[in-house]
């Protein structure tokens, strides 16, 4: 396993060298200069010389493989560079960010965990009842709602019904849970919605087709009891794809909630993502997309990892 | 429709006696909406309103406008000034009473060190003002309460100039520790000590109890939260999670609130020093026929979109170079007289077919090159395709993201293009600049080359009677507006909506002023 571990770990190095090229040549194809919109793009009379100026100050005079080579040698230093756009440290930007995203991320995940389970899990006991069509019903409404539309719902309704609104800055859950919860429990309820259909959809599929395995048989055979046979003979092989799925819903949560984090005002790394690509802040968007590249990865592995415990025979 | 935007003015008009009424009371935390974060802490690094909504609450100015009296100014830090019989010596005289944030004693150093900073900014500093002060000669510090600007020519903006709220005073002994400073710490004057600015989130201030007015600031403090959507912004407004927004909202964002506010909104409404330009790319053919440019300009009917376009988006005023209804803008009369600017649009319109026939260019197609901005810009790009199309021409409308499209725009990489002109204030100068020859000026879109246009704007930038400017204002405009290089659409309208708890806070034609908080109160 720990040999296993260690593999895995670094192939990350040239998986995610791979990225770093892909993004940093990606991003110069695109037209627009950040010096120009950071100075002209509310109509600023701004002479050419001062333009080149900051050009020069930011290093984009430099060509691109010592750009890229400065970049590199930063990041193995865990150095990211500064913004391009605020001039502060990536690290910090993305920081402020992080915890929000994260936090939202688990909240929805959990939300979505225990919806989907005992919904897949009911929905594939009582496949073709009404207990599996209500539950399916739930599921493929929770598909096709986007999120965003659902959590301006949310925020109309909560307006509208009781004249409030979750707070609008950001509290950490450790300086006061109330005002945190208060703020992110909507967002991710939002979210957690289709997360949920999406798991509970696949749990449902994975329990109907384990039910009808030999082992199943063999078990009912044996006079085991039914929730014996579900809980520890189905389940725990049904759930090897949902946690698949539920992985790689959780790392695109970090980074994917764009329109949603919009709808609640959130400070997310969605928001900044799109913030950084409408400015061509290049610092920023590559350490971004490598972040989000890693998280990933480590949500790869460890959904293997999870393999192994849940399923014996699976042994790395 | 009508009776939600009847009740709205009637909110706005009842603003002045409502403010007049009440002795300003004391403490409160202002909670508003800024709809972009600024880029950066110095004010002398960019043109961004995000960065005065943010900044100008810490930082004071030498002289500001005065908004009760605009376009007049007043002073902030300056107590008092005297301008000499040449027109090219300021004199200022100093407040005593002001201390930095830090503890620090105001001098007439500290006004000396960022006015040389903002006219010669060193090694690494963005100025984006460099040229605005590029006649002054020398600043002279006679005590620590006088501080003398001598120009090198006539400059009759430069008054209007110091009133910009872009210079914001930096402390000399600060910027003799590090230049950059400004960039990297909030640290001034103003009636607010920064407290914190949480990235992404918002910013926070709170009272300067040594601030130099007596008894002001009113408010304990302040906060500004970043709100970039305006769904998001209007059901914070309404929720009262904020309780302004100033920098406007569109005619349905404001039917929106007023509908579901009812009377705890105050809308304000006023003209706005920003305008939406139509320009047309001089090098290319057969954009470079002042016929064709000319014939475009002809069919596209102002005065009807001004009706149709005020209804749904933010544009409104039909006007030529400066706003319509500043103190040295053309009046009405006059401005019918110029191409397009006619209100018979049958009559145009023909014009227009005979001159792109004249051209050669009966069948005119083109590219629109547009932002993906939704207020004014969608609306406007609109409009032009369908006035256009009335003549026979053939449009596509092309909207691109800020960056792609300021780079479209800046290598001269399009055909015709919607542009704008963001001023702070109706200063000719500042307002015609845009319009001189391309290599004058990079922020000409159209890219011509025209000596009269120079010549001219010189002229005025140098005279020294009213009068006479005036003359060479006009003589501009109407070579600007004949050869069609460039062409306003229309002027934008500003609606500003705050709760009416707000008090004190001043309604101007642009988004750029009145951001100081100085004088706003609660009345909670």
């Amino acid at each position: 396993m720990l040999s296993y571990l260690a593999n895995r770990t670094l192939m990350m190095v040239p998986t995610l060298f791979g990225v770093a090229v892909l993004i940093f040549f990606l991003l110069r194809v695109v037209p627009g200069d950040i010096v120009e919109v950071k100075l002209r793009g509310d109509g600023g009379t701004v002479t050419a010389e001062t333009l080149e100026a900051e050009r020069k100050r930011m290093g984009l005079d430099k060509p691109l493989p010592a750009q890229f080579v400065d970049w590199m040698t930063g990041m193995a230093t865990f150095d990211f560079g500064k913004s391009m756009w605020t001039d502060r440290p990536v690290s910090e930007e993305i920081a402020a960010r992080l915890e929000l995203s994260i936090e939202v991320a688990i909240i929805a995940t959990l939300i979505a965990v225990l919806i989907a389970i005992p919904m897949g899990t009911l929905s594939a006991l009582f496949h073709d009842t009404w207990i599996d069509y209500a539950i399916r019903l739930f599921t493929i409404a929770g598909l096709a709602v986007p999120s965003f539309w659902l959590g301006m719902l949310v925020i109309l309704s909560l307006l509208s019904f009781f004249n409030w609104l979750p707070p609008i800055t950001y509290t950490p859950i450790y300086v006061d849970p109330v005002a945190n919860l208060s703020q992110l429990i909507w967002p991710a309820a939002a979210v957690g919605y289709r997360y949920a259909a999406v798991v509970a959809r696949m749990v449902r599929s994975s329990i109907i087709e384990v039910m009808k395995e030999d082992y199943i048989r063999t078990a009912r055979a044996k006079g085991v009891y039914e929730r014996l046979v579900v809980t520890r003979h189905a389940m725990r092989n049904a759930l090897l794809p949902a946690i698949t799925v539920i992985g790689l819903e959780f790392a695109f949560l970090i980074g994917g909630l764009v329109v949603t984090e919009q709808v609640f005002n959130l400070n997310g790394i969605g928001k900044l993502f799109v913030q950084a690509v409408s400015r061509n802040d290049f610092t920023l968007i590559q350490t971004m997309v490598m972040l989000i590249a890693s998280i990933f990865i480590a949500v790869n592995l460890l959904v293997d990892v999870l393999y192994a415990a849940l399923d014996p025979r699976i042994r790395y | 429709m009508k009776k939600l935007a009847f009740i709205g003015l009637v909110a706005a008009l009842a603003l002045p006696a409502t403010t007049n009424a009440q002795a300003p009371k004391k403490g409160g935390t202002l909670v508003y909406a800024i709809s972009a974060e600024t880029p950066t802490y110095d004010c002398s690094a960019t043109d961004t309103y995000a960065g005065l909504h943010f900044l100008a609450p810490f930082y004071s100015t030498l002289l500001k406008f005065d908004l009760a009296k605009y376009p007049g100014v007043m002073g902030d830090l300056a107590e008092s000034w005297t301008i000499s019989d040449d027109k090219k010596t300021y004199t200022f005289k100093l407040r005593q009473n002001v201390t930095w944030h830090d503890g620090s004693p105001f001098s007439s150093a500290d006004i000396k060190a960022t006015y040389d900073r903002l006219r010669n900014p060193p090694t690494g500093v963005v100025s984006t003002r460099r040229a605005t002060f590029a006649d002054i000669a020398s600043i002279d510090t006679p005590d620590a309460n006088t501080v003398v600007f001598k120009l090198s020519a006539v400059n009759p903006a430069m008054l209007e100039h110091f009133a910009s709220p872009w210079n914001c005073v930096y402390s000399a002994a600060k910027l003799k520790d590090d230049p950059q400073f400004p960039a990297k710490q909030v640290m001034g004057t103003g009636a607010f000590k920064f407290v914190e600015h949480v990235k992404g989130s918002h910013v926070a201030g709170a009272r300067n109890d040594k601030y130099f007015l007596p008894d002001r600031p009113y408010l304990d403090g302040f906060k500004g939260v970043f709100i970039l959507q305006p769904a998001a912004m209007l059901n914070a407004l309404q929720g009262g999670q904020v309780m302004a927004e100033f920098r406007s909202v569109s005619p349905a964002e404001r039917d929106r609130l007023v509908q579901g506010m009812g009377d705890k909104l105050r809308i304000e409404e006023s003209s706005w020093t920003l305008n939406i330009l139509i320009a047309f790319n001089t090098e290319k053919k057969p954009f470079d026929d002042v016929r064709v440019r000319r014939a475009l300009s002809l069919a596209l009917d102002r005065w009807g979109g001004s009706v149709g376009l005020s209804r749904t988006s933010t544009l409104r005023q039909v006007g030529g170079l400066l706003r319509p209804g500043s103190p040295m803008a053309t009046p009405e009369a006059d401005l019918v007289k110029f191409p397009g600017f006619g209100k018979d649009i049958t009559a145009n319109r023909a014009e227009a077919r005979k001159l792109l026939a004249e051209a050669g260019v009966p069948n005119l197609k083109f590219e629109l090159v547009n932002r993906t901005i939704a207020q004014p810009y969608t609306p406007a790009g609109i409009y032009v395709v369908d006035q256009w199309r009335q003549i026979g021409v053939e449009v596509q409308h092309k909207q691109m993201e800020t960056s792609p499209y300021l780079a479209a725009l800046n290598a001269g990489n399009y055909e015709v293009a919607i542009d704008f002109s963001n001023l702070f204030m109706d200063e000719p100068s500042l307002a015609l600049a845009k319009y001189v020859s391309f290599d004058k000026a990079p922020e000409n879109r159209s890219r011509a080359i025209d000596r009269e246009l120079d010549s001219l704007y010189e002229k005025q930038n140098r005279s020294t009677s009213d009068a006479e400017r005036l003359g060479f204002l006009r003589q501009f405009e109407a070579r600007m507006l004949n050869q069609a290089y460039q062409v306003p659409l229309l002027w934008w309208h500003r609606i500003v909506p705050t709760n009416k708890i707000v008090m004190g806070w001043q309604m101007s034609p642009s988004h750029n002023l009145g951001q100081d908080l100085v004088n706003v109160w609660l009345n909670q």
